[in-house]
């Protein structure tokens, strides 16, 4: 009990001010990427280059969707005319699918629209994960926001053992036809109403496994999401912000 | 040739046509006997086409002369299982048993590995009869945030006696994937075939690509792969015991390991921009060059760390409630371990001295030193020493060798070159698991016509089978966190 108090004061108190200041990202940090539609001279080296089919274009004009993206940011490095440039934005959660799709530099994350949740839920949301295919790193960032770095308690999130307590299915993960029937039995053994995570590229879009003949191409096929959260993985502010701000917390 | 094999050394190709092809009767001998005399492993067992033969094809680790074994026989249709002589073939048969259709006469339980087309834990199980006897099954989806597994217990009251490990709710076909590669999706199918030991897979797939392209990489980029390779086991295993100690309900180590297992994960960001060091290796050399500032970042952080990560640990390793839930629980005796081939942590808390980092050598340059394996007795508590240990040796390299390298090492992205054709390759790294054994051959075009990941937990799952047998249910969760084996790299 003494030595465990004595390592308590020798390691401190170390939750981070996330929401409350910005989290500290790593130099070599790649967020959100940026289009600047005007230096596209549409050589196609991007295109090709992308090794998830993330980058086309659209009538003529340069597009990148976010939801397959794995944020490897080859595309930025190939590019001649920095015509897409990955920024620093961590804050990649939408609410809507068309929304993970950039064609320029300016994004507003949008707010929540979704009543019926904000009553459920907006104080506190309880999760079940399921990870369907996921490849481990998702889950173990998502585990980080329940570590006392992020403590995403104290916002009232927390993971429940069972979708009998569940608000939420948090699924990471292309969708393995082999999980789907546990996906699809999990999702209905939760109450309603209950709302959908697609936490990664997978899970959104299939990513990386997006033409895997023995996965769904992400979680869209047989779950709505509410919220579509991109990265290979997420980092834990992309997550924690994303449900943070479909709660409709505000800091 | 008088050899019944073909020796190559880590990361060191040659033409398939070297390969000797034995009879069945001489390959069967020949296996095991460099098992059960001469401390092979098997590190790799599958079929492969060529031409109108199929070959059974066994890649043995042999630790005597450092390198690989490679020995072929022919097949059509059936061969004679070698799982009855040697457990470690049990898995691996299994999957040629699946993939390739080839039937291993003589297996004792017979039955896909992976399940493909969503029919995951449609099986037969292992069952006690009686009427004392009860079964708990538990998964695909877990009450933690944990990949998907089926696990099948066999009990009377609380004791175990069986354990059957149902896997493959993950497949995603990573192999099939990655054949008629390398390709612009190779690297990261390869680093997401088991998420958390994403540098030591591709690693093994750019010394592959490396070997059979004849590209050159200096002993700088080496030394910076080992470093973030040591700050990615370095994680892990921070984990795992901080998950150990939570398991305990030893909440103070279980808290601390949490957030100080996030400071490795940074230190791979500032080094590779991704936390779990994914698109930092790339064939050829390395993505993202490193400087003085990098290296004096990382081990800034490394040494403001060090003292919170041994005060965490030691805590935990010094409450006797703690001590007394992990001794002498989910033992696997040295002799188990042997017979079903373990690997990496969990073979050298049996007492087994093996590590592939020095065993089988991947070039010339400074590894981690190894543990003195000869105390272990195969518990929980034996795995969470092998791990307190290998973090010791894992900072005193990182700290030894970032030293040396704060001259500045330069991005190299290198254009892939044609591969050498017909040839083969295997490399096999010690991530944080264990052993991760890569294996490519390419055809007649140089593309990767075969393609062959072996995770470490191939070989472990089996270990925690029966780390649980005569054991109380209850210790389930602590004896699965102390393997903590991969799902996904398992299932591919």
């Amino acid at each position: 009990m003494w030595n465990s108090l004595k390592a308590r004061l020798f390691q401190g108190y170390r939750t981070g001010k996330f929401p409350h200041r910005p989290p500290v990202l790593p130099e070599r940090f790649a967020g959100r990427p940026q289009i600047t539609a005007d230096n596209c001279d549409q050589c196609g080296k991007c295109t090709e280059i992308c090794p998830s089919d993330a980058i086309d274009f659209n009538n003529g004009n340069l597009r990148l969707d976010t939801g397959k993206c794995i944020f490897c940011s080859k595309c930025a490095e190939i590019c001649p005319n920095k015509a897409i440039q990955m920024s620093k934005e961590y804050r990649l959660a939408a609410m809507s699918r068309e929304k993970l799709i950039v064609t320029g530099s300016i994004w507003e994350p949008e707010r929540p629209t979704d009543r019926e949740f904000l009553k459920f839920c907006g104080k506190s949301l309880k999760i079940r994960q399921v990870s369907a295919g996921g490849c481990a790193a998702c889950e173990l960032d998502f585990n980080v926001l329940n570590t006392l770095a992020w403590d995403m308690g104290r916002f009232g999130i927390q993971v429940v053992a069972s979708p009998r307590h569940a608000d939420c299915i948090l699924v990471t993960g292309p969708v393995s036809d082999n999980m789907l029937l546990a996906l699809k039995k999990t999702y209905d053994a939760a109450p309603r109403p209950v709302w959908v995570i697609a936490c990664g590229s997978c899970a959104v879009s299939g990513g990386i496994y997006q033409n895997s003949s023995v996965c769904s191409s992400g979680v869209e096929k047989i779950l709505k999401p509410d919220l579509y959260v991109p990265g290979c993985p997420p980092h834990p502010a992309t997550l924690l912000e994303g449900i943070l701000r479909l709660m409709n917390k505000k800091f | 040739m008088d050899k019944n094999y073909l020796l190559l050394a880590n990361g060191q190709s040659a033409g398939i046509k070297n390969i000797p092809v034995l009879t069945e009767i001489d390959f069967d001998r020949e296996c095991l006997h460099a098992i059960r005399e001469e401390k092979c492993h098997v590190s790799a067992f599958f079929a492969v086409d060529s031409g109108e033969k199929t070959l059974l094809t066994a890649i043995l680790a042999d630790p005597g002369v450092r390198k690989f074994r490679v020995l072929q026989t022919p097949v059509s249709g059936k061969f004679l299982s070698l799982t009855p002589h040697h457990a470690g073939f049990n898995r691996f048969e299994r999957d040629v048993f699946e993939s390739g259709g080839l039937i291993p006469e003589g297996h004792p339980d017979l039955k896909p590995l992976r399940f493909t087309g969503g029919h995951a834990g449609e099986m037969e199980f292992f069952a006690m009869q009686g009427k004392a006897v009860h079964e708990v099954a538990v998964g695909p989806v877990h009450a933690g945030v944990i990949e998907p597994g089926h696990f099948r217990f066999e009990c009377m009251g609380e004791k175990v006696y069986n354990l059957e490990i149902s896997l493959g709710y993950q497949h995603r076909g990573v192999e099939k994937m990655l054949l008629n590669g390398p390709d612009k999706r190779t690297m990261h199918l390869i680093e997401t075939a088991a998420g958390d030991s994403s540098v030591a897979a591709a690693w093994n797939i750019c010394r592959i690509i490396e070997s059979l392209g004849s590209l050159e990489v200096s002993e700088n980029i080496n030394l910076l792969r080992q470093c973030a390779l040591e700050l990615e086991r370095c994680a892990n295993h921070i984990g795992d015991l901080g998950a150990l100690a939570g398991d305990v309900a030893f909440l103070p180590t279980a808290g601390f390991c949490g957030r100080i297992r996030g400071e490795y994960l940074n230190m791979s960001a500032v080094l590779a921009g991704n936390r779990f060091g994914r698109n930092f290796l790339v064939p050829g050399g390395i993505r993202y060059g490193s400087d003085a500032a990098v290296i004096r970042e990382i081990t800034a952080k490394l040494r403001i760390v060090m003292p919170e990560l041994w005060n965490a640990l030691e805590l935990m390793f010094n409450s006797p409630t703690v001590l007394d839930r992990f001794e002498n629980t989910g033992t696997v005796s040295r002799e188990t371990a042997l017979d079903l081939g373990l690997v990496g942590v969990a073979a050298r808390a049996c007492g087994l001295d093996m590590n592939t980092a020095r065993d089988l050598p991947g070039g010339g340059f400074a590894i981690p030193s190894v543990i003195d394996t000869g105390k272990f007795n195969g518990d929980v508590l034996s795995r969470a020493v092998v791990r307190y240990e290998e973090l010791k040796k894992s900072h005193e390299y990182l700290l030894a060798t970032l030293d040396t390298l704060s001259c500045k090492i330069s991005p190299s992205a290198v254009k892939i070159p044609a591969l050498q054709s017909n040839a083969i390759c295997i490399s096999a790294t010690e991530a944080w698991r264990g052993e991760l054994c890569h294996t490519v051959i390419t055809g007649d075009d140089g593309k990767f016509k075969l393609v062959k990941i072996t995770d470490p937990s191939m070989h472990n799952w089996e270990g925690l089978a029966m780390a649980l047998r005569d054991e109380e249910i209850s210790h389930f969760p602590i004896c699965n966190k102390s393997f903590n084996l991969s799902y996904c790299g398992h299932d591919l």
